[in-house]
């Protein structure tokens, strides 16, 4: 890699990242973590527990974790991020890379003698099928990933090891996008025959090869004895369990039916593991890349009314929700649009002056029977759709049907299976609905890209346009002083909460339990990271 | 001579007659002190608005996990919700759901059975293979497929399907009981003197057949009541039933209780209290009413 070709731009970005990280609060409760140096051991089956199922196995479509703790063991990515010293990158499928300094071109060197599962060899032309298929699907074919790269404007496979992006506008965080742990490679043939394929069948260059799927119940993979990389992975091979009911789960990693949860647990679940299990559990904590937000949709009445949007928005007490759910719940922060504590964030002492972050929720609450009243809807009934997983969507639901009753609103809370849920948000068939903003880094372009106009970004299910919102997205993201970035932000995130197209809840916080036997996992910001399994092993 | 025989002046006092409900306490007093615990039940469920001393959906952090005290008589939960009131309004649900699985399950299931033995023959062994088919399964077992089948479907604040998952089981169990009751009264002079007065099946069902089951059926019916309560509070445990917020003592014993039950065990005490006190009422009153109207239990 060449490191003379970084801009001040990108070192700009690296260093704020950092800083985000350690902001972050990585915390441990036990003074070795599942990443500790030992001598690793090979062999082994390791279970694990996976409270959500995919609806799914197409990452590119997909922003819920339970494809990527279902898939990630199976697939590869151009580039990973650097667990170890987050948040930098390192190769994956690419062997070296090279930046140019004015960041329209990103040449990546792929590794030589890799294979798919079904013997394929890998080449550059699967590099950019797959790319092309995330920033330009073909009819049919969704991905959630378009906006991350609507700077690409061409991609070149000038020999089989060799892929080129071109890009239309320099983009200082892209070197982390290609990291994404959305981004897994797929097999240019497979694609060619059927666009739609990866949603339903496997086939990756990953460290495991897929067993077999019982819906329901589990997900099994066995090591990839052609894994490109030397004496990779450890383990024989998974089992991922699917356990929607958090009792049942923390019955199984009591028992030691499941050694780990990835995704992360609340803390009475965790102050009930360390009871119990007392030096057999290892705990490890963080602040979380992901947002839980409200959303309403536009396309229906009466949420085509800002004025119904707002005063449902200003009903919400953040800073109360945040108190108090934080004993129960994995939500622990109220904050903006960026992640509270990270170099792009709103401070807290501007985020107190914005209607609905403030202290002063009764003057809030007045105002939002106001608007009710002025929209003419003064005795809004409506349903709220929400997940049925216990963390945090069910406490989030029953704290909104408080908050909105406050206001004299009459709420339905309707709880559905990951699948449903998902689908009813992505078709519209909703009124009110708990959305989740669920990020790998805290880099803007990545958090605001959910808020662009819905036909750029389908994972924005508010289904809003807003030419005024594309704009400053597009303004920000290529504007490389941070201090004119950071306004540009604030434009964003003020229109934003104006409009409240979707809205904040509140920030996550991540707690990963995992019994001492497991080693080789690292702790990080976000659950969709470092999932791949390829580094852990079994320290019985 | 015949002396004369002096008429002691006696009187004869009508023998007092008790009222039926009386009786029935008298005879009965398990089932009479049952009867006053649906009562109450039944009182709280319906003015729960007027009961219960909080809002059983307001939140308050600032009361979370309070034990038992003179503000909060059952403690709060980890919202800080009211238990007491969630107990209470919780048997609004209970009931209401209770009743109406109950109901429509006991009335189908008792229209299937007479009919099955008002017709005999082929309809007879092909309902009743069926009905063979659907007791092979669990009740919770078969409430659970109908249920994941069916989804939510709220009218009036009630999952309709939830109701109609409870009921379903509910059917064949009463169809057999029902059918055996009714194929003695088939082979009556009066059902025959029906025919051979050209009545319709419909009229001779629903007029001179079902009145004669409704001793058995009413039994059944609040047995069922208990059970469909215990259903509908196993249900909501296991995340199928109602959904959050609304107060539910199944669903109370679920999601965070399972957490804080150390710490705060008053949240899954005083729910499950309630669960078995309106099982035991429901239960005892059943067999109560069987001993007082079967005229076997009363030899």
């Amino acid at each position: 890699m060449n490191q003379n070709h970084l801009s001040f731009g990108r070192r700009q970005f690296l260093q704020t990242t950092a800083l985000a990280a350690a902001t972050a609060g990585l915390g441990l409760y036990d003074a070795s973590p599942a990443s500790a140096q030992a001598a690793p051991k090979r062999g082994g089956n390791f279970t694990f527990a996976i409270s959500a199922e995919t609806p799914h196995y197409d990452a590119h479509g997909s922003d819920t974790f339970a494809t990527l703790h279902f898939g990630a063991p199976f697939y590869s990515t151009l580039l990973q991020f650097n667990l170890a010293d987050y948040p930098k990158v390192k190769g994956d499928l690419a062997a070296s890379w090279d930046v140019a300094a004015d960041l329209m071109t990103y040449t990546f060197k792929l590794t030589p003698n890799v294979t798919f599962h079904d013997g394929t060899a890998l080449t550059s032309a699967d590099v950019k099928a797959t790319y092309d298929r995330m920033r330009n699907p073909p009819t049919g074919v969704v991905s959630t990933r378009q906006a991350t790269f609507i700077d690409i404007d061409a991609i070149e496979t000038p020999d089989p090891l060799t892929v080129v992006f071109k890009m239309k506008n320099p983009n200082p965080a892209m070197l982390e996008h290609f990291a994404s742990p959305w981004n897994w490679i797929y097999a240019a043939k497979d694609l060619a025959a059927n666009p739609n394929g990866p949603r339903t069948a496997i086939n990756g260059t990953g460290p495991f090869r897929f067993g077999e799927h019982v819906r329901g119940s589990h997900i099994t993979g066995a090591r990839n004895d052609k894994y490109f990389r030397q004496g990779r992975p450890y383990l024989d091979g998974f089992r991922g369990v699917f356990m929607t009911q958090p009792a049942a789960m923390m019955n199984a990693l009591q028992g030691g039916q499941v050694l780990a949860e990835f995704r992360g647990i609340s803390p009475a679940e965790r102050d009930r593991l360390v009871q119990v299990m007392g030096d057999r559990v290892r705990i490890e904590e963080s602040s979380w890349t992901l947002n839980l937000m409200v959303v309403f949709n536009t396309e229906k009445k009466p949420f085509d009314d800002v004025r119904v949007r707002r005063a449902l928005h200003l009903a919400i007490d953040r800073r109360a929700g945040a108190q108090g759910l934080a004993r129960t719940a994995t939500l622990r922060d109220a904050g903006g649009l960026i992640r509270p504590g990270s170099p792009f964030a709103m401070k807290d002492e501007d985020l107190l002056k914005v209607p609905g972050f403030g202290r002063d929720i009764a003057a809030a609450r007045n105002e939002a029977r106001r608007l009710l009243r002025e929209a003419g809807v003064p005795n809004l009934t409506f349903v709220l759709h929400n997940r049925n997983l216990a963390q945090p969507y069910t406490p989030a639901g029953i704290f909104l049907v408080d908050q909105w009753r406050q206001i004299g609103v009459n709420v339905e809370h309707r709880q559905s299976e990951t699948s449903p849920y998902l689908a009813g948000m992505s078709s519209g068939n909703f009124d009110v609905a708990v959305d989740f903003s669920n990020l790998f880094m805290d880099e803007p372009s990545l958090a605001l890209a959910k808020y662009l106009s819905f036909n750029k970004a389908p994972e924005n299910r508010s289904r809003a346009i807003d030419a005024e919102m594309d704009r400053l997205y597009a303004a920000q993201s290529r504007e490389r002083d941070f201090q004119k970035r950071f306004d540009l932000i604030r434009q964003f995130e003020k229109r934003a909460l104006d409009q409240a197209y979707q809205v904040p809840l509140l920030w996550w916080h991540r707690i990963v339990p995992t019994h001492r036997t497991v080693m080789g996992w690292q702790m990080s910001p976000s659950h969709n990271l470092g999932q791949d399994l390829a580094d852990v092993w079994l320290n019985t | 001579m015949a002396g004369a025989v002096s008429q002691p002046n006696v009187t004869y006092a009508a023998p007092k007659r008790r009222s039926a409900l009386a009786m029935f306490c008298l005879a009965q007093p398990l089932g009479a002190v049952s009867g006053v615990a649906i009562l109450i039940m039944l009182f709280g469920g319906v003015f729960a608005d007027f009961v219960a001393p909080y809002d059983p959906l307001t939140i308050d952090f600032g009361a979370m996990l309070a034990p038992p005290s003179w503000e909060h008589w059952m403690g709060t939960d980890a919202f800080g919700r009211d238990i007491f009131s969630r107990v209470i309004y919780g048997a609004r649900t209970a009931l209401t759901i209770g009743f109406f699985a109950s109901l429509f399950g006991c009335v189908s299931g008792a229209m299937i059975g007479v009919a099955s033995a008002y017709f005999g023959g082929r309809v007879d062994m092909v309902v009743q293979r069926f009905i063979d088919v659907m007791l092979s399964f669990p009740i919770i077992v078969l409430a659970l497929v109908v249920v994941a089948m069916l989804g939510r479907n709220l009218l009036g604040g009630i999952d309709i399907n939830l109701v109609f998952a409870i009921a379903i089981p509910i059917v064949p169990k009463v169809a057999r009981v029902v059918r055996s009751a009714a194929l003695s009264i088939r082979e009556m002079p009066y059902i025959d003197a029906a025919r051979a007065a050209g009545f319709g099946h419909m009229r001779i069902i629903l007029r001179h057949m079902v009145p004669n089951v409704a001793a058995p059926f009413l039994i059944m019916f609040t047995a069922f009541i208990a059970q469909a309560i215990l259903l509908e509070a196993s249900l909501s445990f296991l995340g199928l039933g109602v959904t959050e917020p609304t107060p539910a003592w199944g669903l109370m014993l679920s999601g965070n209780a399972s957490d804080f039950y150390r710490e705060a065990p008053w949240m899954i005490l005083f729910p499950g209290l309630a669960i078995s006190v309106a099982v035991f009422a429901f239960n005892l009153f059943g067999d109560s009413l069987r001993d007082w109207l079967d005229p076997k239990f009363k030899v």
